[in-house]
């Protein structure tokens, strides 16, 4: 493990930390130990676990955020009927209390696995490598993570994904990016769902929306669509296709990927080895 | 939210880096914390001494330092200040940039209480 690594120090921060020295003494004969430790370190190290799962099979893992009832099991939905027989598809789900979620999922014919977070506000790397030991991994092409209905938590948790796909309905407000930055500047894409409801809003601009986005320094593509009724789903539906190609490419090389701001990890590549026999 | 859990990780590293010293208990903590990092320090401070109780940090004073937002601007190179929903360029305001500090989740620093060497055997 990486006990004093130093996971976490940035060019930015390094300045703030060095000059204590490791050991030292305090005015009153104490012991002062510098430490430097990311406090997610754990969960960092069984999510970096976690995409080793996905990468020896070359499957593509996303992590779906969003705020409650955005639309994300409507869209997984929608995604697996346009998808069937040309991706395999599986679904972890979370929730706070029921099945529902997956049901909906199994319904379409496709294995999804939930997890019940109790009063957990979001997933954390070991629910799901918890759930991947119970999720039949074979053919599969594509993993979706519906994490928890929240724009807070979730952003912090790394689950060992490879791309972070956060959902903007046009019911909420196009200033949200800006209310919780924590959140949407970790999107690798964000998807302004609902639109079939644009012309009934007055006050929702789908590039307003993106401005908030990239204040956050955020490059990630924006794309409009409604599940529902159809509009936009193409093009979805293509930067899937793409995604999952490249996952597999890099699987064949032996490469990975993180989510490009992934919580609490600078600068640590978590490249060590983890062994551990699977069932 | 999610506080107690980030607490209880705290600890277990705290106890850690407390074992390795011999000490025979904690009397300060100093926790790193940028505002994009997520948390809520006020939640921490309330999650804490539940956490703490019965280890060998119970008691110990935990401070809190938060770190300031700082963005370095790809286009003119610039390293500025920001706030955590508008984190461009201060000097040219383009909105290419990377961040330099102000996500980071640290446990930076422990003063131990270190018992005097033992006796030689
Ligand atoms: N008009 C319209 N309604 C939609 C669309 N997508 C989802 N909905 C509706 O929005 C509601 C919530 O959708 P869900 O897919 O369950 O949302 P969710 O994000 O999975 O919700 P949680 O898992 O509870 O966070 C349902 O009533 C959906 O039918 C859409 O594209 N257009
Ligand atoms: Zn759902
Ligand atoms: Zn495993
Ligand atoms: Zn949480
Ligand atoms: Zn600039």
């Amino acid at each position: 493990m990486c006990d004093t690594c130093g996971c976490n120090i940035t060019p930015g921060n390094r300045h703030l930390i060095i000059g204590e020295g490791k050991l030292a003494r305090t005015e009153d004969g104490r012991t002062a130990v510098s430490v430097l430790q990311g406090l997610l370190s754990e969960n960092d190290h069984q999510a970096a676990h976690n995409r080793e799962h996905f990468d020896r099979r070359g499957i593509l893992a996303l992590n779906l955020m969003s705020s409650p009832g955005a639309g994300k099991t409507r869209l997984l939905e929608a995604t697996i009927d346009a998808l069937k027989g040309e991706l395999g598809i599986a679904v972890i789900e979370g929730d706070l209390e029921t099945e529902n979620d997956a049901e909906r999922v199994r319904a379409r014919g496709v294995p999804a696995i939930q997890i019940a977070t109790g009063s957990a506000c979001h997933l954390d790397a070991h629910m799901v490598h918890d759930a991947l030991h119970h999720l039949p991994l074979e053919g599969v092409d594509i993993v979706f993570i519906e994490n928890v209905g929240n724009l807070v938590c979730p952003a912090s948790f790394d689950l060992g994904h490879h791309r972070n796909v956060i959902l903007l309905s046009v019911v909420e407000g196009d200033d949200k990016p800006a209310k919780y930055p924590v959140m949407f500047r970790a999107a690798d894409l964000m998807l302004i769902t609902k639109t079939d409801l644009l012309p009934f809003l007055d006050d929702f601009e789908p590039a307003a929306a993106e401005r908030h986005l990239r204040a956050l320094a955020c490059e990630a593509p924006v794309l409009q669509l409604s599940a529902s009724k159809g509009p936009g789903m193409e093009e979805w539906l293509g930067w899937l296709r793409g995604e999952a190609a490249a996952q597999r490419e890099r699987a064949t090389r032996g490469e990975s990927l993180r989510p490009s701001v992934a919580p609490d990890a600078h600068g640590h590549d978590h490249d060590h080895a983890h062994h551990h026999a699977h069932p | 939210m999610h506080e107690l859990a980030l607490c209880q990780a705290l600890l277990r590293q705290v106890e850690a880096v407390a074992a390795e010293h011999n000490a025979s208990s904690v009397s300060r903590i100093l926790l790193r914390y940028g505002p994009l990092s997520g948390v809520e320090p006020h939640l921490l401070r309330q999650a804490y001494p539940l956490a703490a109780a019965g280890t060998p940090a119970e008691g110990a004073e935990l401070v809190m330092e938060e770190s300031p937002v700082r963005v370095r601007c790809r286009t003119c190179g610039v390293e500025s200040e920001a706030v955590p929903n508008r984190l461009v360029c201060a000097a040219c305001g383009d909105w290419h940039t990377d961040l330099v500090s102000g996500d980071e989740l640290l446990l930076a620093s422990l003063e131990l209480d270190i018992p005097e060497d033992p006796a030689p055997e």
